[in-house]
């Protein structure tokens, strides 16, 4: 799948792209990221290698200060709902219930009452959570939280997902099933994924490419195609590809930190 | 979640309404007995029973003064509420207008307000000057809590409404005033009790007045003809006043926010 999904067409580019910060440092300098339509592609590095504002770069949170974001499908890059974000916290309201959370998105393009309600239904149904719409944040678990985040990213059916270490706050045992229900909906729904993560073991498990990144400042290092078929299972997490995997995804990250010098 | 509180817990909720019942029967009692035993005139210290008496006694003059006193205070807090979110919304959305007009509503909020009413009383006919005065002293909270509350959005959810394109108007509504509404209602619970002061303060500071006269101008046509009992039994309905709006504002608050503030959320733990 990844052998074939390097002739796609590429979703989004970054050329050149810099960032620096006014209080003067460098975030990034001479970024360049291709990322292709239907891949699941992980930024991996260390921290304070500028990962996460590649992600906000892309979604236009950010504006960089050098180079260029260029959206190459156009059929793609127009309408609301190109982009779906889910931050390091859930960041719900708490004072809005699980399915008014949810709806945020379409309420806020204006979409019909009606038609939204379904899509909302629909997006809750597809984490899980379909029960739970009448109930509000703090009633819930971290992980239910972070289901709930998830459904409203997805429920815009937007063209590209961009995650930002969305499972580094939750324990092991919630964070592998996470894993297996993102990869699940991944592959329903024929999105794109930026996954921005710290963890080797996370990356390689999910990603059908990794791209590693070293830091001051933040730039490109290394690729890694992941070619492992999916779907990837628990017999994935326990195989002897994946531990060889991991080990060269630890050693070029090593390498990265390396280059990247002390902090 | 615990189903049922334990003994203990409820020991300590029987003492919590208990003990201060206690404090209070053995105060009046210790006070009727001094003042009977000592033989005190009323006109120095009326007794319990007497202040009881005269609050019944005088009840109709009292109670319309009551509700003129009410009235102004419910007036002043209601602009006081309104006047205050609507700057605290008009700073937030045009730093402008906050650099211009914020320093004056310092200013309106340090000057003591005993000292403003009298000017007010010149240039103001009466009942409105002392609706001013509650207006002044109640709404700077209100203002001041509300711009806190609406600087303190979650920058993680205001990225998520500008990633999905939310006008300001939509921000507005849809995540700076529900963030704001914990902190809002913090504002309008002191804003509650300082609207009764500024009522009070401004009645007293007007002093000789006709029909419309307050529990406050009571309380000081009273301390002139040296009806003591009948400026205790004021006293009392001012203190009543004060405790019944404190606690609406804090059923407001907690009904407000019961779903998901952890302010009123704590105790489940």
């Amino acid at each position: 799948m990844p052998a074939a999904m390097a002739s796609h067409p590429s979703l989004v580019a970054l050329h050149g792209v810099g960032k620096t910060f006014p209080s003067g440092t460098a975030a990034l300098a001479g970024l360049d990221l291709d990322v292709r339509a239907g891949e699941f592609l992980s930024l991996l590095g260390p921290s304070g290698c500028g990962k996460s504002t590649a992600l906000r770069i892309i979604a236009g949170l950010s504006e960089p200060t050098l180079g260029a974001v260029a959206w190459l499908a156009p059929a793609q890059a127009e309408g609301d709902s190109r982009i779906g974000f889910v931050f390091q916290d859930p960041t719900l309201m708490p004072w809005a219930t699980v399915f008014d959370n949810v709806l945020l998105p379409l309420k806020l393009k204006g979409a019909p009452g009606a038609t939204a309600a379904g899509r909302v239904a629909a997006a809750l149904d597809r984490v899980g959570l379909q029960k739970f719409s009448r109930a509000y944040p703090r009633e819930l678990s971290g992980g239910m939280r972070m289901r709930v985040s998830i459904a409203r990213a997805l429920v815009t059916e937007p063209a590209l997902l961009l995650m930002d270490e969305p499972f580094a706050a939750l324990d092991e045992i919630t964070r592998f099933r996470l894993n297996n229900d993102l990869l699940r909906l991944w592959q329903a729904l024929r999105t794109t994924v930026v996954f921005v993560t710290h963890s080797v073991f996370e990356s390689v498990y999910l990603s059908s490419r990794i791209v590693v990144m070293a830091a001051r400042p933040g730039r490109v290092f290394a690729e890694l195609e992941i070619d492992a078929p999916y779907p990837r299972d628990q017999d994935f997490r326990t195989s002897a590809e994946y531990a060889a995997l991991c080990r060269r995804a630890s050693e070029t990250l090593a390498g990265a930190m390396a280059a990247g010098g002390e902090e | 979640m615990k189903p049922r509180p334990s003994a203990r817990e409820r020991y300590e909720r029987v003492l919590r309404i208990a003990l201060p019942i206690v404090v209070l029967a053995l105060g009046l009692g210790v006070w009727e007995l001094a003042v009977r035993i000592e033989d005190i005139p009323p006109y120095k210290l009326p007794a319990p029973s007497l202040i009881l008496q005269t609050l019944l006694a005088d009840r109709v003059l009292l109670f319309q003064s009551l509700l003129v006193t009410l009235a102004t205070t419910i007036e002043g807090f209601l602009l006081a509420a309104i006047g205050g979110v609507g700057l605290a919304v008009l700073f937030n959305q045009s730093r402008l207008v906050e650099y211009s007009l914020y320093p004056y509503a310092v200013i309106l909020q340090v000057t003591p307000v005993v000292a403003v009413a009298p000017l007010l009383l010149i240039y103001l006919p009466q009942p409105l000057a002392v609706l001013a005065c509650a207006w002044i002293v109640a709404f700077f909270p209100v203002l001041a809590n509300t711009t806190l509350g609406l600087n303190s959005v979650d920058r993680n959810l205001a990225d998520l409404f500008s990633l999905y394109g939310a006008s300001r108007g939509q921000v507005l509504w849809n995540l700076k005033l529900p963030s704001a509404l914990p902190y809002m209602l913090g504002g309008l619970r002191i804003a509650g009790g300082l609207s009764l002061i500024g009522a009070v303060v401004a009645e007293i500071a007007a002093g000789s007045a006709g029909a419309g006269s307050g529990l406050a101008y009571r309380i000081a046509e009273s301390g002139y003809r040296l009806n003591i009992p009948r400026m205790f039994a004021a006293l009392l309905l001012l203190a009543v006043a004060g405790v019944v709006i404190f606690y609406l504002l804090a059923l407001i608050n907690h009904l407000a926010l019961r779903r998901w503030h952890e302010s009123v959320l704590q105790q489940e733990r």
